[in-house]
């Protein structure tokens, strides 16, 4: 039961790298599976986009349990991109989110630069591709043939996936590349891979973390490490998001759209990302807790806007940087 | 504080609703709650589970927590009523057992998929362990009414975490009770008394729900005697309903393919001979070498 939205004064649209979204709300890679099970809760072909969870070219199991931790404001995972592989998820997956009418980010991943490819191939050559609104690159996974170094923690890697990338997806598609925070220098990766043809930036992927299970004195998770997200890493993500966006202002990397991601909850944790640079915004964690989340926050999002007397949300897209006197 | 829908999809057979909190009592070492649900119990059916938030949309426990379908009132002089019973295991079931009536908290149910039933009027086991008793009174209720004579079997560590041997005498043609130390009951397992159950009643269906050696014992128990075993797991589980694929376990299909499955969206009531077991040792659960996408062996 949505509660009918007044018709409102804020034009909330978004021109993503040329693509025209009526809202900035997605859901985050990952945390809302391909769909089904919350278009029980809110209507996934409202919102801005859907994205998908990370889509590799085989099957693959995942990690075993426990995979997740709950930690203050947070949770570790380390689910190891369970998926089909990416035949059944256009089959499946794909075919059911074009049958909803849904905007679909399709985010692909791979232990290899030329994996990253054969998916990116395999979905913009489906029967269902005009479903597909972008193209997420994860490049938040650990490259193979690299002894497991995350592709977007090296320039390098991280270039070689998105010009392989590239060259498989038709022109007027963006092409977004997922980056990590845990690097030095988040810019320095964003310039590269916006050299190498990224049409925009999700900002961020989880943190590694650790819990320790006090009564067992082991690691909690059978993988020791996992990836850190919710409210608690969202001063990261508006830090990433800040600097990449303050370097696209200062000329020093090539203009981009950022999406924003970490931690948001509410409409004013969106606004947080929004203002320090962001255009878009996923929701993830939170909607473990509210499957409603990603359609409520856009709704928050826009009453705030509203109130503060704007018109346009592409007004208030970076607003933090132009009030601020260092 | 009244109860409120936040999302009920038509057809959808789940809702998300802000309940009230009608009753909040201690039975034993547990909690029993029941709260106003309106548009939930209508539709939930035993070995369903519901999924309550902890704190409002600021608490810093993010994750919602699980608890079985104690029973459900469809039309209560409060309206819909579902009850849960709560052990106090960490510090989100900690913060949800000290909930005072009148109190709110969000609820997505109801969640998963139930107990099947069967087409003939066989002989049927119950067996449950601590508060995993809590959904098998509502399911002997059901089962009478289809001709099946019900035998329910509690064990626990100790009789104040027994719940449910009133109720249970109440809705089952017999009453086993189990304790580890011999507080109340046999002392021993509830897998010490199955097999002579199972010979005297000739029981076809063996239903469960606790924790899980009890239920992988259970299931071999039900294998050796020829007979199906329905088991109600608890695994972890962040969000309930389905977006998050930190609930999964190995379990095979009907072709014996194994996968690791969501156990809040294909369980958490899973038919024992179909779990695989063996990967489950210390807290952990390792993905079978021959389970769809295991991962490679050394590259
Ligand atoms: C389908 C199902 C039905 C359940 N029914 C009942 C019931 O009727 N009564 C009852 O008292 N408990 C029940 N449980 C167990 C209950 O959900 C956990 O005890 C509870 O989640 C632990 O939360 P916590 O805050 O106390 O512990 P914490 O350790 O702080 O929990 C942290 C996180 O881990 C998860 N988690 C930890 N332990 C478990 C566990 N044993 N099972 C599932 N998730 C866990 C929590 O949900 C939470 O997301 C059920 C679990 C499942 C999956
Ligand atoms: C359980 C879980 C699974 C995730 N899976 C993926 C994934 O497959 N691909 C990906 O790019 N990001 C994945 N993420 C990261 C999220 O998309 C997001 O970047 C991160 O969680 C931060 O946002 P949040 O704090 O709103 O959750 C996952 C996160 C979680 C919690
Ligand atoms: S608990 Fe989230 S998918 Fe099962």
């Amino acid at each position: 039961m949505t509660a009918a939205t007044p018709p409102s004064s804020v034009d909330m649209s978004v021109d993503l790298a040329g693509v025209r979204l009526p809202n900035p709300m997605m859901t985050a890679s990952g945390c809302a599976a391909n769909g089904r099970e919350m278009h029980r809760f809110i209507d996934v072909a409202q919102l801005g986009a859907f994205v998908t969870k990370s889509v590799k070219a085989q099957p693959v199991s995942g990690r075993g349990t426990p995979r997740m931790a709950e930690t203050p404001s947070g949770m570790l995972n380390s689910i190891g991109l369970q998926g089909p592989g990416v035949q059944a998820f256009v089959e499946e997956d794909l075919a059911w989110l074009h049958s909803i009418g849904a905007r679909v980010v399709v985010s692909i991943a791979g232990s290899t630069a030329s994996e990253f490819a054969g998916v990116a191939r395999a979905v913009v050559r489906s029967r269902y591709a005009s479903a597909v609104a972008a193209i997420e690159v994860n490049i938040s996974c650990p490259n193979v043939a690299n002894r497991g170094l995350v592709f977007a923690c090296d320039p390098a890697s991280s270039h070689k996936v998105m010009t392989l990338v590239r060259e498989e997806v038709p022109r007027g598609l963006p092409m977004l590349a997922k980056l990590s925070p845990d690097v030095t220098d988040i810019v320095e990766i964003a310039d590269t891979v916006l050299k190498a043809g990224a049409h925009g930036l999700t900002m961020i992927n989880t943190t590694l973390g650790v819990a320790i299970d006090v009564d067992r004195l082991r690691p909690h998770l059978i993988a020791a490490t996992g990836g850190l997200s919710g409210p608690a890493i969202r001063p990261i993500a508006v830090r990433a998001v800040w600097q990449v966006a303050g370097a696209m202002r200062a000329g020093r990397i090539r203009t981009a759209p950022i999406v924003g991601a970490g931690g948001v909850r509410t409409g004013r944790d969106a606004l947080e990302l929004v203002a320090a640079g962001a255009s878009a915004i996923q929701v993830g964690t939170a909607a473990f807790n509210d499957p409603t989340a990603p359609e409520r926050v856009g709704r928050e999002l826009e009453a705030l806007i509203a109130e503060r007397g704007f018109t346009r949300l592409s007004e208030v897209t970076g607003i933090a940087h132009e009030r601020f006197t260092p | 504080m009244s109860a409120r829908t936040i999302a009920a999809r038509e057809g959808a057979g789940v809702v998300q609703v802000d309940a009230e909190v009608l009753g909040n009592s201690a039975v034993g070492a547990y909690r029993h709650l029941t709260l106003v649900t309106p548009g939930l119990a209508e539709i939930a059916r035993p070995g369903q589970f519901v999924a309550l938030a902890v704190g409002d949309g600021t608490s810093s426990m993010l994750l919602r927590r699980s608890f079985s379908i104690h029973r459900v009132s469809p039309a209560g002089t409060y309206g819909a009523t579902t009850e849960i019973v709560v052990a106090a295991a960490g510090p989100g079931t900690e913060e949800l057992t000290r909930l005072e009536a009148g109190a709110s908290v969000s609820v997505i149910g109801p969640l998963g998929k139930g107990f099947p039933l069967p087409s003939q009027p066989v002989p049927c086991i119950l067996v449950g362990g601590g508060y995993g008793s809590a959904p098998l009174f509502w399911l002997a209720e059901q089962l009478r009414e289809r001709g099946c004579p019900v035998e329910i079997v509690l064990g626990a560590a100790t009789a104040d975490r027994l719940f449910g041997v009133v109720e249970a005498r109440r809705v089952a043609d017999g009453v086993t009770v189990t304790t580890d130390d011999g507080s109340a009951g046999t002392r021993g397992w509830v897998s010490d008394v199955l097999p002579d159950l199972i010979a005297r009643t000739g029981a076809g269906v063996l239903y469960g729900c606790g924790p899980m050696g009890m239920l992988r014992s259970m299931s071999a128990i039900a294998s050796d005697h020829g007979i199906v075993a329905q088991v109600a797991v608890e695994e972890a589980m962040a969000c309930g309903v389905g977006i998050c694929m930190t609930c999964v376990m190995p379990v095979a299909d009907q072709h014996g393919t194994t996968k690791m499955v969501r156990s809040c969206l294909e369980g958490p009531v899973f038919r024992g001979d179909r779990v695989r077991w063996e990967a489950f040792d210390d807290g952990l659960c390792r993905v079978p070498a021959d389970a769809v996408g295991a991962p490679k062996e050394a590259r």
